[in-house]
C-alpha cells in the first residue's frame, strides 16, 4: 500500500503544467467560445504529443493505456487551466469504441490527437459537436456514429462549452455498447477536471485577497475571508484522495463519490471565489469567469449530485 | 499508487478480526463517563493488553506489536467495525505516549508506558485553564522550583477523563519572566490523588462527569516527571497537539464503522427519501477521510511529517462526526431524543468535537495562514 503519486506521475503533471502555463489558455478559451478552434486545436495537438489522449487507449491501438491514474493526474491539470474542448468525451470515446472493429478504425486517431470525439449524453447535449470529428451516440441497440451535421450550437452557462443536439441514427458501429465502463472513465475525468478547476479558483482567489486592500489592510487578513478559503482548501484536499482512489479502483461507486465530492468542492470554491473578488468576479471580462462558469457546468455534466449519490447508496460504498 | 495491503498486513487484519470476534463484549459497556463504565472499560483495556491488542503500534517491550502505521490503520478499521468499546486510555495512548517516545527518557518510558497499555494507570490531559483555552499560551498555572523537583500551583479545567483517571499531564509556567508567552513553560506529569490536588468533576451537557477542574495547591512533582527540558514545554506540547488533530486521535476506522451503521439504520427505517443525501454524503466523507489518512500515512512512511494539514484533518473529522450523529438522531425521530440510545452518547460527544483540541476557528486560521499564506490579522 502506497497511496501517493510516484516520481514519474508527478513529473507528468509538472510537464503538463509548464506547457499549459505557456499556452495562455484564457485567450485560447475566448477564441473557442466564439467558435474559432484554431488555437484550441493547436493546444490539443500538443496535449496529444504529451500523451493525454492515449491514456485510455490500449497499447495495441496506438495508446499508452489503460492508465486511469495518469488520466486523473492529467485532467486535474486540464481543469486547472480550464482547457476547452470535448476532453472527457474524447477520453471516454476511447473506451466506448473498445470493441475490436471500431477500436482498430478509430483509436489510433484519438490517441494521436487527430480526432476530437464527442459523446451525446443520454437525453442530453453533445459537447462541441461543431468541433468534433467523431460524434458518438450510445443507444440501447448499439453505438452510432453520427454522420449528419449536428444541430445548432446552444449556449452553455460556460461559454467555452458549445452544446449541440445530435440527430438520431447514423452508422451503427457496434451493437455492443460498453456504456457503463465508458461512463466510469468519463466521470473520473470529469471529477479530476473539476478538482483542477477548484484548485485554480482557490489559487486565484488567495492571490487576489493578498493584494486587494480595504480599510487599509489586505482583505485576506480578515478572519471571515480566511475561514471561507480554509474551508475551500479543506474540501478540495479531501476530494483529491477520492479522485485518485477512484482511479486506482475504477469501481463505479468510487468514481461517483469522487465526481460528487470534487464537483461540490469546486462549486463551493467558485461561490467563494466570486464573493471574495466582489464585483470584479461578476464580470465576463475578468479571467476568473472562465473557471467560475465551468465549475457550475461540470457539477451536472455526466451525473448530477443525486445520480452520483444513488450510485453510492446502491453499491453500499 | 496502490491501495492493496500487503499479504502480511492482511494476515494481521485476519488475526485482529478473529480476536475481536471472540472477545468484543456482546452487550455494550456502560458509558465510560460514569464510575461503573470507567471500571468496565479499564477491564476491557486489560483484556486487550493481555493479548497485546491495546497499543499495537508500540514497541513490543512496552506491550505493543511494533505494528507500523498502516497496520495501525488496519487494526482500527477492524476494531471499530467489530463494535468494540471506546478507549478509556485514549488520552494517554494518543497524546502522552507519542510525546514520551519523542522527548521522554528511557526511564520514563519504562515506568509510564506499560501500566498505560494495560489500563492500570489511566491518564487525563491537563491543558486548559479558565483563561486559557484556544489561547493556550495564556496559561498562568505555575511550576515553582524546589528541592528535587517542582511545586505546582493554579487551576486547570475541562480536563477530559479527570473525574476517574489516575494521573495527568500538562503545561505549567516555570519562568514567568520569559519575554514571550510561549516561552518558560514546562511539560510535566502528576498524580490526580497526590497531596494538594483537588478534582472537581464537571457534568457535560448530559450530566455525565466527562471532565473535571483541577485545583493544584503546592503539588510536588519530582524531576523525573518532567518531560524534556524545563522551559521547552510549548515545543513539546505542539508536537502532541499535532498528533491530536492528526491521525491518532480519530482514526478513519471509527468513522467508516459509524457511517456503515448509519446506512444500516437508514435502510432499517425504509430508506426514507428525506435523508438519502445526508446518508450518502456521510458514507462518502468517511471514505474520503480514510483515503486522506492513507495518503498521509504514505507520506509519513516516506519520511515527511504531518504539519498544518493536520488542522484540515481536525476540521473534517469533527464536522463529519457531528453530521453522522445528527443524521442518525433525525432518522430515529422520537426515539432519537432518548438519552440512553446507542447514538445519543456519541451525539453528545460529537458536539464537543469542533471545540476541543483547538477550536475549528483556530484550525481555519492555521490553514489560512500556514497552508494558504494569508496574512496574519486580528482574530
Amino acid at each position: 500500500m502506497r497511496f501517493l503519486l510516484d516520481a514519474e506521475q508527478r513529473a507528468f503533471a509538472d510537464a503538463l503544467r509548464a506547457m499549459l502555463t505557456a499556452a495562455d489558455t484564457p485567450a485560447v478559451i475566448r477564441d473557442w467560445s466564439r467558435g474559432d478552434h484554431t488555437r484550441g486545436r493547436a493546444l490539443w495537438s500538443r496535449l496529444a504529443e504529451a500523451g493525454v489522449f492515449a491514456l485510455a487507449v490500449p497499447e495495441e491501438y496506438g495508446g499508452l493505456g489503460p492508465r486511469p491514474v495518469e488520466l486523473a493526474v492529467a485532467f486535474v491539470e486540464l481543469g486547472r487551466y480550464a482547457v476547452p474542448g470535448p476532453l472527457v468525451e474524447t477520453a471516454g470515446a476511447a473506451v466506448l469504441l473498445g470493441e475490436p472493429a471500431p477500436a482498430r478504425r478509430f483509436l489510433p486517431g484519438l490517441a494521436a490527437g487527430a480526432d476530437l470525439a464527442t459523446v451525446a449524453a443520454p437525453g442530453g447535449y453533445a459537447l462541441d459537436g461543431d468541433a468534433a470529428s467523431l460524434r458518438l451516440s450510445p443507444a440501447p441497440d448499439g453505438l452510432y456514429l453520427c454522420t449528419a451535421p449536428p444541430g445548432p450550437v446552444r449556449r452553455s452557462l460556460d461559454p467555452a462549452r458549445r452544446l449541440t443536439a445530435l440527430p438520431p441514427g447514423g452508422e451503427l458501429l457496434t451493437p455492443a455498447v460498453p456504456y457503463d465502463r465508458a461512463l466510469t472513465w468519463i466521470r473520473l475525468a470529469t471529477a479530476a477536471q473539476a478538482l483542477g478547476v477548484g484548485l485554480a479558483l482557490l489559487d486565484r482567489t488567495v492571490a487576489h485577497v493578498r493584494q486587494r486592500t480595504q480599510f487599509g489592510v489586505p482583505v485576506g487578513s480578515f478572519q471571515a475571508v480566511k475561514h471561507r478559503l480554509a474551508d475551500s482548501r479543506t474540501a478540495l484536499e479531501f476530494a483529491r484522495p477520492l479522485v485518485l482512489g477512484a482511479a486506482v479502483s475504477l469501481r463505479p461507486e468510487d468514481v461517483a463519490a469522487a465526481k460528487l465530492t470534487a464537483c461540490e468542492a469546486a462549486y463551493r470554491t467558485a461561490r467563494t471565489a466570486l464573493h471574495l473578488h466582489g464585483a470584479i468576479g461578476y464580470t465576463a471580462e475578468y479571467d476568473l469567469s472562465l473557471w467560475l462558469t465551468k465549475a457550475r457546468a461540470l457539477r451536472s455534466a455526466w451525473g448530477t449530485p443525486e445520480e452520483c449519490r444513488d450510485r453510492v447508496l446502491a453499491a453500499g460504498l | 499508487m496502490d491501495l492493496t495491503h500487503s499479504p502480511a498486513d492482511e494476515e494481521f487484519r485476519t488475526e485482529a478480526r478473529a480476536w475481536l470476534r471472540a472477545h468484543v463484549p456482546r452487550t455494550p459497556l456502560p458509558s465510560l463517563e460514569t464510575e461503573e463504565g470507567f471500571a468496565a472499560h479499564r477491564a476491557w483495556e486489560a483484556e486487550l493488553a493481555a493479548d497485546r491488542w491495546s497499543v499495537v503500534s508500540w514497541p513490543e517491550r512496552y506491550g505493543g506489536r511494533d505494528a507500523g502505521l498502516l497496520r495501525w490503520l488496519v487494526f482500527e478499521e477492524e476494531y471499530w467495525a467489530a463494535g468494540a468499546p471506546g478507549r478509556v486510555g485514549q488520552n494517554g495512548v494518543s497524546l502522552l505516549a507519542p510525546t514520551l517516545f519523542a522527548y521522554g527518557t528511557q526511564e520514563q518510558r519504562a515506568r509510564v508506558l506499560p501500566p498505560m497499555a494495560t489500563g492500570e494507570v489511566v491518564w487525563a490531559q491537563a491543558w486548559s485553564e479558565p483563561e486559557a483555552g484556544s489561547d493556550l499560551a495564556a496559561l498562568t498555572s505555575r511550576a515553582v522550583r524546589t528541592d528535587g523537583g517542582w511545586r505546582l500551583r493554579g487551576q486547570k479545567t475541562w480536563s477530559s477523563r479527570a473525574a476517574f483517571a489516575d494521573r495527568a499531564f500538562g503545561l505549567f509556567r516555570s519562568d514567568p519572566a520569559a519575554p514571550e508567552p510561549h516561552q518558560g513553560l514546562t511539560y510535566l506529569m502528576f498524580g490526580l490523588r497526590d497531596p494538594g490536588v483537588t478534582v472537581r468533576p464537571i457534568g457535560r451537557l448530559d450530566g455525565k462527569p466527562a471532565f473535571a477542574e483541577l485545583f493544584l495547591d503546592d503539588v510536588f512533582v519530582p524531576d523525573e516527571d518532567v518531560i524534556g527540558e524545563p522551559g521547552q514545554g510549548w515545543r513539546i506540547a505542539m508536537s502532541t497537539t499535532g498528533d491530536e488533530r492528526g491521525l491518532t486521535l480519530r482514526s478513519p476506522g471509527r468513522f467508516l464503522a459509524s457511517a456503515a451503521r448509519l446506512r444500516d439504520l437508514w435502510r432499517a427505517q425504509g430508506s426514507p427519501e428525506h435523508s438519502r443525501a445526508r446518508v450518502a454524503d456521510a458514507l462518502i466523507a468517511a471514505r474520503a477521510y480514510q483515503l486522506f489518512a492513507y495518503a498521509a500515512a504514505s507520506r509519513i512512511l516516506d519520511g515527511a511529517r504531518l504539519g498544518p494539514e493536520s488542522s484540515m484533518n481536525k476540521i473534517f473529522w469533527s464536522e463529519l462526526d457531528l453530521a453522522l450523529h445528527e443524521t442518525a438522531l433525525d432518522l430515529l425521530g422520537a426515539e432519537g431524543e432518548l438519552a440512553d440510545g446507542a447514538w445519543s452518547e456519541g451525539y453528545v460527544f460529537s458536539l464537543a468535537g469542533p471545540v476541543y483540541a483547538g477550536t475549528n476557528e483556530i484550525q481555519r486560521d492555521i490553514v489560512a495562514e500556514r497552508l494558504l499564506g494569508l496574512p496574519k490579522g486580528r482574530r
